[in-house]
């Protein structure tokens, strides 16, 4: 890989720099099954690594009645979820707590794994997202007529309506309930790629500037940088609450 | 756009998969019991505690209920001791003053009888002393010779007016 190197070629200039090179995914071990490239990439081995540290953390941490540092990040994020999901769900939900809770801790590690310089950030790949957004809504949906039958598409009919209204609202809510996994995974998508541009294209800035006009972008990427581990929380939580309230959709039905 | 490379999809939506369905299973096998089962030990603790704390308060007050009983007891019982001693140096002083009242009265009879004696006894000898007198002024006075017994008459008279 070669994403970071026009930068430190210095005199390049902003232009010099490709903002989009560090999205490339490159595969690292070739791999084949069938016909199928199942190689194991750069954006592979960064979920592998998101999924170690989430494991590592949750796993070294002990148990004891009084926790220490690492216990506590654990039962931090496990009564985080847990509470979220009773607000939004009620225990209904217990049983797909940990599905929300992988989901959740999944998204906000490769974001987080994502600010380490040279890194790859496996959540700013469509594919990556909307896979992951799929994965909820039909499971999601797959639940609702499970638990309600053909009753789960009372969904799409809102009540208290007039007749006349009626075939509208239901195009509409249904237009509304097919684009969820769009939203849900482009809003993470769309976050996370246009921050690492961003900040890409200012660091250009910062080198194309040199010494005497440079430290202007760097002010603005230093703060620029924190707003984006604001941001890298904030859209994995936004994934999470929204599976939930899709969950709760299927599971509870109040509309 | 590198996200846009169709022949990244198959690759990433693999690894995707298998290391989602991995964590999962970690984390729903061994993770998460782990971490819910502390918090659910450290609920039990908790809430024993607090049930074990509400038993003790309890105690305590109940304690506390009994030893102002008994101190109100112990209270009353002085005040009855105080009160039966009081009356009975009450009684004991009535009593003795009583006695030395009487001492006193009997005293006092005493005098006063010794006194209404003595002044009789006197009252005879200022009789004999006065006729005496009387006798000596009136033989000085008219120079005859007067007998005891007319000056006594007189003297009787004029003490009976």
């Amino acid at each position: 890989m070669s994403t970071e190197q026009g930068h430190g070629g210095g005199g390049g200039g902003a232009l010099g720099v490709d903002p989009m090179h560090q999205f490339e995914v490159t595969a690292l071990i070739p791999i084949k099954i069938g016909g199928l490239d199942a190689s194991f990439t750069n954006a592979s081995l960064w979920m592998v690594i998101a999924a170690l540290v989430v494991s590592l953390v949750l796993l070294l941490g002990s148990s004891k009645l009084v926790p220490g540092r690492l216990q506590s990040i654990g039962e931090l994020a496990y009564e985080f979820i847990s509470n979220l999901m009773r607000d939004v769900i009620g225990e209904k939900g217990r049983p797909f707590f940990p599905l929300i809770f992988t989901l959740f801790l999944f998204v906000l590690a490769c974001n987080m794994l994502g600010m380490v310089p040279y890194s790859f950030t496996v959540t700013s790949h469509i594919i990556v997202t909307f896979a992951l957004a799929m994965s909820v809504f039909i499971g999601v949906t797959v639940l609702g007529f499970m638990k309600h039958g053909v009753g789960f598409l009372k969904l799409f009919v809102p009540s208290g309506i007039p007749l006349v209204m009626m075939p509208l609202l239901v195009v509409i809510e249904v237009i509304s309930y097919l684009t969820r996994p769009v939203s849900l995974s482009v809003r993470l998508f769309a976050n996370m790629m246009a921050g690492h541009t961003m900040l890409k294209v200012f660091a250009g800035f910062v080198v194309g500037l040199g010494f005497l006009g440079g430290w202007m972008p760097l002010a603005f990427m230093v703060a620029f940088t924190g707003l984006e581990f604001l941001v890298a929380f904030l859209q994995a939580y936004v994934f999470a609450v929204l599976t939930c309230i899709y969950l709760n959709d299927a599971l509870n039905m109040h509309h | 756009m590198p996200q846009l490379d169709f022949s990244t999809y198959p690759p990433q939506l693999i690894w995707l998969a298998i290391v989602f369905v991995a964590l999962y299973f970690v984390l729903s096998r061994f993770a998460l019991p782990r971490i819910g089962g502390v918090i659910e030990q450290r609920r039990d603790r908790i809430a024993s505690d607090l049930d074990e704390a509400a038993r003790l308060r309890e105690e305590s007050e109940k304690a506390l209920v009994a030893y102002e009983t008994a101190l109100a007891e112990a209270r009353a019982r002085a005040h009855a001791i105080a009160q039966e001693t009081r009356d009975k140096l009450n009684a004991e002083t009535n009593r003795q003053r009583a006695e030395v009242e009487a001492k006193l009265a009997e005293k006092m009879a005493d005098a006063e009888a010794r006194i209404a004696k003595s002044r009789d006894a006197a009252m005879a000898k200022v009789k004999d002393v006065a006729s005496e007198t009387a006798g000596e002024i009136v033989q000085q006075l008219i120079g005859g010779r007067i007998t005891k017994a007319s000056v006594t008459k007189a003297l009787n008279d004029a003490l009976k007016n």
